[in-house]
């Protein structure tokens, strides 16, 4: 019988022969776009290369980035019962903790400023730094199902997560500033720094966050490290005292955590009290790209495990 | 001429055995206590390919299917195409905006309504937010829920999330489509629907890579079929031919060369006879079908008695006839049948011929080749509904009200 098995290899064989010549082509009428792409040619291969940062295609992608950011703060305001209201109530709630604690009973310095307006000065900065860290670190593990679906650059995601914490910042702002105002203190020209700390921020948190989403697809254990960091981090930041605290020697090194130049000058540029923090802000700057250009490398690098890892 | 949209050359992924368990770094500052050189090793043993070097053309236009066993690396290889995992080896080039619809519902989230979900799955699958305004009545349209485009999807039934969802994914225009198995969900109306779409977008001139299981599918809408087992090509060609190969060997478990040998008589061979034969063994068409088997007979025969049956892949007896009070004399001879129709899908089947003396077997042969059958179904678009023949029909609804 094992001849028969032969001639039935053969024979159809010969019908594929027979077939691919009798199947006519198909019919492909140009699409209308069609000249337009038939440029565009997509390599796929091994991933290689350290320093391909590929901010273009970060680019190209800019309306999922926008899509993103729009579900993330959609659902959020939606899954909760008073929404919006959590976004005032959570940085005021603190503030007054901090106030009672920090203020009425430790009697820590506040720079010359009511307690309850040089907390909240830099509860709303130091809470939009710390949910964009938190969301940053869990959005690639949160999106497994996508992305182990469909491609997109997946730097989107911790873009998308430092960026809707934009959104309950604003919230927390209008409160601050009027919250300021009822203290009877007036802005100075300083305000218009504001925009650049709030820059150093969101910088910050996607640093970190790109190290850490990264990290965390891979390892899960980083979930357990957030709740320690972002609580230490909040320590070794002046949100409970003002960084004059700290001895002069040691100013530089405190300065290389970006978010202590962030909360100073934060709470300066606001209210017009404190000092410039010039020296830290330098070395805060630097540690921001630093973390930012690391973290670009380091998660292009793992981009291409994410989706087997996840 | 027709130009190349996918061009692949020793696509290979490898994988590292459990990787999803042994996540946790713990295991990883373990390993490295107890040998720290190990860390930088990479253990063979843990890795294995599930792809090895796959080198693949599609043409413009060209309507690809995959096919193979689970895991034999169908879907790993359409993930390296649409780009959602790199290749540990080889590369490929694709010519084109590449659209891939590896499930229904690519990022959907229960809380936001239909009308959310379709511009964020939309996006999510590759559309400008332009394109998904400008086709938004149509993809409502297709999914029939024009009332509920402001529910949120978690009020949804399972229907209708589908409907949304391949609704959304239907109005992709890339000019190369890769899809997996999605089809296989939703109700049977609608399923057709998205048939019909999808023939229409092979139609229209793009390239697609369709992976699935139901075979009939892949006849319906693909020109050439992969036929993937193991990680590695086994065989590539027109969809009748590499399909009906797949299925025979899907079906070839059961052992046939151990026959018993030399009896008073034997079966030889069998074969198509007649116009209406493609092949030996390949069976074009419904009509008219005439086969015969080649009989040697060694001792003369008195009054025997010959059946014979017709099986398809699942065993399913799917006719049967026999004929008593037969005499032969030593020699050869040809048993000639000849059907007036033989209206089978698409697939594998057996025929099965015997002899027997009384109640003492002479020969019971399950004929090798088997036979392909290589008409075009007409029957339900699922395989689980077809049926076992190919019939053409048509439907009339009259009304019979008084």
């Amino acid at each position: 019988m094992r001849v028969f098995r032969r001639t039935a290899t053969i024979s159809l064989d010969v019908l594929c022969q027979m077939a691919s010549v009798t199947s006519k082509p198909a019919a492909a009428p140009p699409l209308a776009e069609q000249s337009a792409a038939a440029a565009q040619v997509i390599r796929i291969e091994p991933p290689r290369g350290w320093f391909n940062l590929r901010l273009k295609e970060l680019w190209d992608y800019r309306e999922l980035l926008y899509f993103l950011v729009w579900r993330d703060v959609k659902i959020r305001y939606k899954q909760t019962a008073i929404g919006v209201v959590w976004v005032i109530l959570q940085p005021l709630l603190t503030m007054l903790v901090f106030t009672l604690f920090f203020g009425k009973l430790a009697k820590l310095p506040s720079q010359g400023l009511p307690y309850q307006v040089f907390y909240f000065a830099a509860v709303v900065p130091w809470m939009y730094f710390s949910y964009s860290l938190v969301n940053a670190t869990n959005i690639v593990v949160e999106n497994q199902r996508v992305i182990t679906k469909v491609y997109f650059p997946r730097l989107i995601l911790p873009f998308s997560a430092v960026l809707s914490g934009l959104v309950d910042f604003s919230i927390g702002f209008i409160v601050l500033l009027i919250f300021t105002l009822s203290y009877g203190l007036r802005p100075g020209i300083t305000v218009a720094l504001l925009p650049l700390f709030l820059l150093l921020a969101t910088l910050t948190a996607l640093g970190v966050g790109l190290w850490l989403s990264a990290l965390n697809a891979l390892y899960r254990d980083v979930k357990y490290l957030i709740p320690f960091l972002t609580q230490f981090w909040m320590l070794a930041s002046p949100v409970a005292y003002p960084s004059s605290m700290v001895p002069e020697r040691f100013r530089w090194i405190y300065g290389l955590n970006p978010m202590a130049g962030v909360i100073e000058g934060f709470r300066w540029a606001l209210t017009g009290h404190g000092q410039a923090p010039s020296s830290v802000l330098i070395a805060s700057s630097s540690m921001v790209v630093l973390l930012v250009f690391g973290g670009l490398i380091f998660f292009n690098r793992m981009e291409g495990s994410i989706a087997d890892r996840v | 001429m027709t130009t190349t949209a996918i061009a692949g050359e020793g696509l290979s992924k490898r994988y590292q055995r459990g990787l999803a368990q042994s996540g946790l770094l713990r295991d990883k500052l373990a390993a490295a206590f107890r040998s720290p050189t190990k860390l930088f090793q990479r253990n063979r043993q843990e890795m294995f390919w599930a792809l090895k070097g796959v080198s693949l053309e599609i043409k413009e236009g060209e309507v690809l299917g995959l096919i193979g066993r689970n895991g034999s690396g169908k879907t790993t290889l359409l993930k390296i195409l649409s780009r959602i995992t790199r290749p540990t080896e080889g590369w490929a080039e694709i010519h084109g905006r590449v659209g891939s619809l590896l499930e229904v519902g690519t990022g959907f989230h229960p809380e936001l309504t239909g009308r959310e979900n379709a511009f964020l799955s939309g996006a999510i699958l590759g559309m400008t937010r332009q394109e998904i305004s400008r086709k938004f009545d149509q993809i409502v349209a297709f999914a029939e829920l024009e009332q509920f485009i402001d529910t949120p999807v978690k009020h949804y039934s399972s229907g209708m999330y589908v409907r949304l969802a391949f609704a959304v994914a239907a109005h992709l225009e890339p000019e190369i489509l890769l899809v997996d198995e999605v089809l296989a969900v939703g109700d049977i109306r609608f399923q057709k629907k998205c048939l019909g779409k999808m023939g229409d977008v092979a139609r229209a001139g793009r390239t697609v890579i369709l992976v699935s299981h139901q075979l009939n599918q892949i006849r319906r809408l693909c020109n050439r079929v992969l036929w993937l087992d193991a990680g590695a090509l086994r065989r590539e060609g027109p969809t009748a031919v590499t399909v009906s190969a797949y299925e025979e060997e899907m079906g070839a478990s059961r052992g046939d060369d151990e026959r018993e040998v030399a009896g008073a008589a034997q079966f030889l061979r069998w074969q198509l006879t007649g116009k209406n034969r493609l092949e030996d063994h390949v069976l074009p068409g419904e009509g008219e079908t005439s086969f015969s088997f080649v009989l040697r007979v060694n001792h003369p025969l008195f009054n025997v008695h010959h059946g014979i049956a017709l099986y398809d892949q699942d065993r399913h007896l799917l006719w049967g006839n026999a004929a008593d009070g037969l005499t032969l004399k030593p020699g050869l001879h040809e048993l000639r049948y000849m059907l007036p129709a033989l209206p089978l899908r698409p697939g594998v089947y057996s025929w099965r011929v015997s002899l027997f003396d009384g109640a003492t077997r002479i020969d019971d042969w399950e004929c090798t080749p088997p036979m392909h059958v290589v008409t075009v179904p007409v029957t339900h678009y699922r395989d689980e509904f077809a049926g076992f023949l190919n019939i053409p029909s048509r439907l009339e609804v009259v009304s019979i009200d008084s």
